[in-house]
């Protein structure tokens, strides 16, 4: 028996024996950091909701960063009225379509589909807004080591500079933008917190209700454990 | 000792609740059930930790059914666009997610509840082949534990499609085409299935009945015949001797032990225990490391883009690669038709295990060093197969052993552990059964 368990749990590590290929830089962890998350959903809702939506999300959903309903529609609230409404682009997908030839994804899950055996979806996201590159061969423009011929063009240009592909084929910067490199990751540091938090709004107080819940187990477990004990003490 | 149905009748001791109790147990068998399932059920005295998982089965089963009901209230199986360019169905998901009070709680728990649904059946099945359970006289209920399984795996096939992602709508395009491979009936079969020439809204529409209606009812009935035939002839037990054999002067079995309350005080410490993992899991890491949700999965459907890798959920991944090991045609007849062939043989292969099995005893206890070791080898080619099956089938060990003349090498031992069983479990050595259990 105790051989078989141990060729069991020697097996899978057997099998775990392969690299990714695609590097991707760690994602600093905002979530704990109210004004981070206010930052980025800034950033988000200026540069990225011209074309991309986060159509599960509802703008009061805001205040649990903590923003005042006030606050969010005097600052925020572009492309709906009222603040219950769901964060949507102001065009249709058809639309979009039609203008783009694809409709910009939704991004409210991104931070989840993006995950991968690579890193977290905060990774990539982190290292794809921070991968951009000048190419005349694209009709943007633009060009991405993360995801390659991407077909959004570098919106965050202004403050990152413009980066190029240099003979050994690294990211280097040609033109600098408003912020500094350092300005720049922490900005979209901020951002990536924010598509975190947006992608499972409700994730920090799953993991608070969760310690409750074994807190209570560990109680039921000290009561039940004994009980049993006591009926099978005559169990010879 | 079987479920007895000629036990007395409740006398009322002349109060109110007496009487009501006997007005009831004279018109429904109360008595006789709670005494011959319960409280006069014997159980072998000397369960150990596998034995826990029959139970535990049991309650994830309820939970998915209680979760499933508040699901199907807010969910939509709706495969077209809302305004916002996203599938119905996959929107509604979201929506439990986010907008219904406590929906993720009770998503998560039925996301997650389908995962330890299978942890635990793998088990339950695994406790069955250690001890020898599946032998004579348990036979039919292997043979309804085997059907329960098939049931469980299209449950799980079904609902899986539901969310309406990439990977539920990629997967049961994959899966509903194996069926074309079927010589001359294969294409309209599919069709038959599908409900479109792609899946498409019909097919979510009837997943949706099935995964809701259909296979849980069967579900329940089979999950009926396999207690009561259990209780019929009682349990099994590591020493895989029968209780039975030895009674005492009224006919209890001297090491058995009723199940109520015995049995339900230690399987209450049992649940306990398996609910701290699986709250673990749906608190702290509901996504399972992209094994329970996969990250594929939180993209709608798009039957325009095939994802470049198409993984089953874990469970599904030691007969997927069954199927993708057959790769060479026979008979004129479509590799991939084989590959099915494979893959339902390897499920339908475990009922028969009962006649396969000629060792004189039932238990790894008494068993030798065959059964150990090919049960072992068993073990890990399962594991294995299940590990191939998430990767694609260009995977290779260490980057340099190439996986799929692995995986064909391990299904054929998957099926030749089987199929030489009559042979190798008679000439193995075993030790003599004791007469009664050891604790």
């Amino acid at each position: 028996m105790k051989k078989l368990l141990t060729a069991l749990l020697l097996a899978p590590a057997l099998a775990l024996a392969s690299g990714a290929t695609l590097h991707l830089d760690k994602a600093p962890d905002v979530q704990g950091d109210k004004a981070a998350l206010q930052s980025g959903a800034k950033t988000f809702i200026n540069y990225c909701m011209n074309c991309h939506g986060l159509s599960y999300a509802r703008y009061n959903r805001l205040t649990e960063l903590g923003l005042s309903e006030q606050q969010v529609k005097d600052n925020l609230l572009f492309t709906a009225e009222k603040i219950g409404e769901p964060m949507r682009v102001a065009a249709r997908p058809v639309e979009q379509k039609q203008w783009f030839g694809a409709a910009p994804p939704d991004l409210s899950l991104i931070a989840r589909s993006r995950a991968s055996e690579a890193g977290s979806g905060a990774d990539w996201l982190y290292t794809y807004l921070r991968s951009f590159y000048r190419d005349d061969k694209r009709p943007t423009g633009w060009n991405n080591t993360v995801f390659e011929n991407v077909g959004m063009p570098h919106v965050l240009w202004e403050t990152q500079g413009q980066q190029i592909l240099n003979k050994d084929h690294k990211l280097e910067l040609a033109v600098p933008g408003k912020l500094s490199a350092a300005e720049y990751d922490k900005q979209v540091a901020e951002l990536v917190g924010f598509l975190v938090w947006v992608a499972e709004p409700g994730a920090a107080f799953r993991k608070q209700l969760g310690i409750g819940v074994l807190g209570f187990l560990v109680v039921l477990f000290a009561v039940a454990y004994p009980m049993k004990k006591a009926y099978w003490k005559d169990v010879k | 000792m079987a479920a007895n149905t000629n036990f007395e009748k409740y006398k009322s001791d002349g109060s109110l609740q007496g009487n009501l109790l006997e007005w009831f147990d004279a018109r429904f068998p109360a008595t006789s059930m709670w005494r011959g399932h319960l409280s006069e059920y014997y159980a072998p005295k000397n369960f150990n930790f596998w034995y826990f998982f029959g139970s535990l089965a049991m309650l994830v089963l309820v939970i998915q059914i209680v979760t499933g009901i508040f699901l199907v209230m807010h969910y939509k199986p709706d495969a077209s666009l809302n305004e916002n360019g996203i599938p119905v169905a996959f929107a509604s998901v979201e929506y439990i997610m986010r907008d219904v009070p406590w929906g993720w709680l009770i998503r998560y728990m039925h996301s997650t509840g389908a995962s330890a649904f299978f942890v635990v059946v793998y088990l339950h099945m695994f406790r069955g082949m250690l001890y020898g359970s599946y032998r004579q006289p348990r036979e039919l209920i292997w043979i309804f534990g085997t059907l329960i399984f098939l049931c469980l795996m299209a449950e799980a096939f079904m609902g899986y499609l539901l969310p309406w992602g990439q990977m539920s709508f990629w997967g049961a395009q994959v899966i509903v085409n194996l069926f074309s491979a079927i010589p001359l009936i294969g294409e309209p079969l599919s069709i038959w299935i599908r409900g479109d020439f792609v899946v498409g809204d019909a097919t979510l529409n009837r997943f949706f009945s099935f995964h809701v209606i259909a296979v849980p009812l069967v579900l329940l009935g089979l999950v009926a015949a396999h207690i009561l035939a259990l209780h019929e002839v009682g349990s099994n037990n590591p020493d895989g001797v029968e209780i039975k054999k030895r009674k005492d002067v009224h006919g209890v079995p001297l090491d058995g032990i009723p199940f109520h309350p015995y049995y339900s005080v230690k399987d209450i410490v049992g649940v306990i225990v398996f609910l701290m993992v699986f709250s673990i899991i749906v608190f702290f890491a509901p996504e399972g490391g992209g094994y329970f949700l996969e990250y594929n999965n939180f993209i709608p459907a798009d039957p325009l883009k095939t994802p470049p890798h198409i993984a089953p959920v874990w469970y599904f991944t030691p007969y997927y690669s069954l199927l993708r090991a057959m790769v060479w045609p026979l008979f004129g007849i479509d590799a991939k038709f084989w590959g099915v062939v494979l893959m339902g043989g390897g499920v339908v292969i475990l009922a028969f295990l009962p006649w396969l099995d000629r060792s004189p005893v039932k238990s790894i206890r008494y068993r030798g060093p065959i059964f150990k070791t090919l049960l072992t080898l068993f073990v890990i080619a399962f594991l294995l197969l299940g590990f191939l099956g998430t990767q694609p089938p260009s995977y290779a060990f260490f980057g340099v052993i190439p996986s799929a003349p692995v995986a064909q090498v391990l299904t054929a031992y998957y099926f030749l552990f089987f199929l030489t069983m009559p042979w190798w479990s008679k000439i193995d050595k075993y030790k003599p059964e004791p007469d009664r259990v050891t604790m």
